[in-house]
C-alpha cells in the first residue's frame, strides 16, 4: 500500500496507522496486569485471609453463643478483621502494579510505545482500581452474608450491607491506588511497600505509647484516624466502640480524596523526571 | 530522519553529553560508536523523550517525540534486552505492547516469527538468555513496522549465527528506507553493517561521516616493502631511494619497511631503478578498529591499569627469592597503530625466516608474542 505523501527514500508501512486511546492503554494494562504472578498471589492471599478469618470470627463467636455481647452492634462487623491483613495485599499489589515496572526498565519500553505518561498513569490505576474494587467488594460481600447467617444478632439495615461491601471494597481499593501513587513517586518496590505499612501501622503503634498527659490530644487524633480506625468506621459507631472519628462512609470518601491528590503528585513526578 | 541540534545533558556536575549536533538519514544505515560512557544510552534516551535534553533538541522527522502523532508506529526502540518484566511470558509481553500502541493482535505472532521466538512464546522471559532476550526486544522494535529504529548494542550477548542475522535485518530494514541507527563498540561488526557512522567520545561529537571516509580520514594508508632478508644492504639502498623520492619510511621491528607517501607502482619502479630485489610489496588499509582506536584514545573514560596486587600479598620467607615472570621482550615502537605484522593477516608476506638475521639481534621474538604485547602499548607510551 502506498500512500500518497509518501516520500522518496521514506518508508511506510502497510498496516494501518491509527491512533492510540486511552482505551488501548487500559487494554493493555489489563494484560499487564493478568500477566503477572504477583497479581495472583496478592489477590488469592488477600481473599483466603477475608474469608479465613472472616469466617473463623463468626464460628467463635457463633459457638461462644449470646454470651459474646455484640449489643445492639449488627454481624457485619467481624468482617474487619480480615479486611485489615487484606488491605496489605491490596497494598503490595498497588505498589508492584508500577513499581515493579521501574525496577525491571520496563518503564523505558511503555514510555517509547506511549509517550503520554498521563495515559498510562490512568489506564494502570483504572484498571487496579477496577479490579481490586470488584473482587474485593464481592468477597466483603459474600463474608458479611455468611457471618450474618451464622451469628445471632439485629438485623442489619441496607445502608449497613452497602457499606459492609462496596464501602470496605471502595476504601481497600482506594487505599490500594494511595500505594500505586507512592509508588510512582518512589519507583522502588520494597521502599514504597515498606512506606504504605508504616502509613498503615505506624500511628496506632505510636499512639499505643503515648503515656504523657499532655499527649492526649495528638493520642486520641491517632488512634482515631488511623487506616485501621477508619477501616473498622466503616462498619458504623457500634463496630468501631464509640469512636467520634470518621465514621460510616466518610472514610471512604476521606481515602478516594487522597488517593486522588496522590495521583496527582504521581503524575507530576512522572512527565518531569527523566525515566 | 533523526536530528540533533546543541543536545547536551548534564546529571548534576558530570556532563554526560555536550553540545551535540547530527543527522541520521533515512535509507542507510547508521552506526553510533563510542567508548563506554561517552553518552551513547544517554543521547539515545534523549531521542526517546526518556531523559530531557538540559539544552538543545532532538527530533524525528521535524517533532520532538513526546510531540510525535502515533509515536510507536513511527519510531521503535530496542534500549536494553532486560528492560522486561521477567514474570510476563514473551507473548503477553508483546501483546500488551501492541495494546498499548494500537497495533492488531495478529502482528505479535508475525514479530515473534522474524525473531524465531516462536517456539518459546509462552514462556516466562525471566529465563531467557542475553541473546533470546535481545532478540524479544528486537521483536518490540519491529512491532509497529516503524519508518525510524533505534538500536543499542543490538548484537550483545548473541551467537555468530544471530549477528548475522542482525546484520542482515538493519541492512534489510535500511534497503526499505527507514531510518537505522545503531549503537555498538564493536568496531568490526560497524564496518560490516553500518554506512554512515557517528563517532561520540566524553559525550561529544568525534566524527560523523561516511565508514570509507572515516577510515580513511583516520588512518594512513601504507604500503609495506621487504627486502631479501639476507642482505641488508639492500634494504639501506632501497630506504634511501624512497626517501629521496619523497615517501615516509618507518622500519618494522621484522625488517620490513613502512613506505607511506608513495603509490605502489613508484615504490616499485624506484626499487628496480635501485636495483634492489623485493619480497614484499603489498598495500595496508587501517581497519576500522584501528582507526576508532586512534581516533578515542583520548577520550576513553574506564581505562584498565595493572592488577599489582600490592599489599595483598603473602611475605615471603627471607631469602627467598621471587621467580620473575617471564616478559616478552617487546621492541619499543614509535608509532601507535597499525599493529606489527603478523603471520596469517598478511597472506603476500614472506614466511619468517628460521634464524633471526644477524643484522637484526633485538627482533628476537616471533610475531606472535609481538601481537598481544603491542595491545598494551598506548599505556607504555603515556
Amino acid at each position: 500500500m502506498t500512500t500518497p505523501y509518501q516520500q522518496p527514500g521514506s518508508y511506510a508501512s502497510p498496516i494501518p496507522v491509527r491512533g492510540a486511546s486511552l482505551g488501548d492503554a487500559l487494554l493493555s494494562e489489563w494484560t499487564k496486569i493478568r500477566s503477572v504472578r504477583s497479581t495472583m498471589w496478592t489477590l488469592g492471599v488477600m481473599i483466603v485471609l477475608m474469608l479465613g478469618i472472616g469466617l473463623g470470627v463468626a464460628a467463635l463467636v457463633s459457638a461462644a453463643g449470646e454470651s459474646a455481647g455484640l449489643g445492639d452492634s449488627s454481624a457485619l462487623g467481624m468482617g474487619f478483621f480480615g479486611v485489615l491483613p487484606g488491605s496489605i495485599c491490596v497494598m503490595t499489589l498497588g505498589v508492584l502494579t508500577i513499581a515493579s515496572e521501574y525496577s525491571t526498565g520496563m518503564i523505558r519500553t511503555t514510555l517509547t510505545a506511549c509517550p503520554s505518561r498521563g495515559r498510562v498513569l490512568a489506564a494502570k490505576a483504572a484498571v487496579f482500581f477496577l479490579l481490586v474494587l470488584t473482587i474485593t467488594t464481592l468477597v466483603a460481600g459474600l463474608v458479611a452474608v455468611i457471618q450474618n447467617a451464622m451469628v445471632e444478632a439485629v438485623e442489619p439495615t441496607g445502608d449497613e450491607w452497602l457499606r459492609a461491601s462496596v464501602g470496605v471494597g471502595l476504601y481497600t481499593a482506594s487505599l490500594g491506588l494511595l500505594s500505586l501513587a507512592v509508588g510512582a513517586m518512589i519507583r522502588h518496590s520494597a521502599g514504597a511497600i515498606t512506606t504504605m505499612i508504616g502509613v498503615m501501622l505506624l500511628p496506632l503503634v505510636a499512639a499505643m505509647f503515648m503515656f504523657s498527659e499532655s499527649l492526649q490530644d495528638l493520642q486520641k487524633f491517632l488512634l482515631e484516624w488511623a487506616i485501621p480506625s477508619q477501616l473498622i468506621g466503616i462498619y458504623g459507631e457500634a463496630a468501631s466502640g464509640g469512636s467520634s472519628g470518621p465514621l460510616g462512609w466518610e472514610p471512604v470518601w476521606i481515602m478516594l480524596g487522597l488517593s486522588v491528590v496522590a495521583l496527582g503528585g504521581a503524575y507530576a513526578t512522572m512527565s518531569s523526571r527523566d525515566v | 530522519m533523526i536530528e540533533a541540534v546543541g543536545l547536551t545533558k548534564r546529571y548534576g556536575a558530570k556532563t554526560a553529553v555536550y553540545n551535540l549536533s547530527f543527522q541520521v538519514r533515512p535509507g542507510a544505515v547508521t552506526g553510533f560508536l563510542g567508548p563506554n560512557g561517552a553518552g551513547k544510552s544517554t543521547t539515545m534516551r534523549m531521542i526517546l523523550g526518556l531523559d530531557r535534553p538540559t539544552s538543545g533538541q532532538v527530533t524525528i522527522g521535524g517533532l520532538p517525540f513526546r510531540q510525535l502523532p502515533n509515536a510507536p508506529r513511527q519510531v521503535g526502540a530496542l534500549l536494553d534486552a532486560k528492560a522486561v518484566h521477567g514474570g510476563r511470558t514473551a507473548r503477553n509481553h508483546l501483546l500488551s505492547l501492541a495494546q498499548l500502541s494500537g497495533i492488531p493482535d495478529r502482528r505479535v505472532d508475525e514479530v515473534l516469527g522474524v525473531v524465531g521466538l516462536q517456539g518459546v512464546a509462552k514462556r516466562r522471559s525471566k529465563g531467557f538468555s542475553l541473546g533470546m532476550g535481545q532478540r524479544l526486544g528486537i521483536a518490540a522494535a519491529l512491532l509497529g513496522d516503524p519508518q525510524v529504529l533505534l538500536f543499542d548494542e543490538p548484537v550483545n550477548g548473541l551467537d555468530p549465527e544471530g549477528i548475522l542475522w542482525v546484520r542482515n535485518l538493519m541492512k534489510q530494514l535500511a534497503a526499505e528506507g527507514r531510518t537505522v541507527f545503531v549503537s555498538s563498540h564493536l568496531m568490526s561488526e560497524m564496518a560490516l553493517t553500518a554506512d554512515h557512522l557517528i563517532v561520540i567520545g566524553r559525550g561529544q561529537l568525534m566524527a560523523d561521516m561516511s565508514v570509507k571516509d572515516f577510515i580513511s580520514h583516520n588512518s594512513a594508508d601504507f604500503a609495506r616493502v621487504r627486502t631479501p632478508q639476507t642482505e641488508p644492504e639492500q634494504r639501506e639502498k632501497l630506504l634511501a631511494a624512497l626517501t629521496e623520492a619523497g615517501g615516509q619510511v618507518m622500519p618494522e621491528p621484522d625488517g620490513a619497511l613502512r613506505v607511506t607517501g608513495l603509490p605502489l607502482p613508484r615504490i616499485s619502479d624506484l626499487a628496480h631503478d635501485a636495483d634492489v630485489r623485493l619480497w614484499e610489496l603489498s598495500p595496508h588499509q587501517a581497519s576500522l578498529e584501528e582507526a576508532y582506536m586512534r581516533m578515542t584514545q583520548g577520550a576513553v573514560d574506564y581505562r584498565s591499569t595493572a592488577d599489582e596486587k600490592s599489599g595483598l600479598m603473602q611475605q615471603p620467607p627471607m631469602g627467598h627469592v621471587p621467580p620473575q615472570p617471564h616478559i616478552p621482550e617487546v621492541p619499543q615502537q614509535g608509532f601507535y597503530a597499525p599493529p606489527p605484522p603478523h603471520p596469517g593477516q598478511n597472506p603476500y608476506a614472506a614466511p619468517a625466516p628460521a634464524a633471526p638475521p644477524a643484522a637484526a639481534p633485538a627482533e628476537a621474538p616471533a610475531p606472535p608474542a609481538a601481537a598481544p604485547a603491542d595491545l598494551t602499548k598506548p599505556e607504555d607510551a603515556r
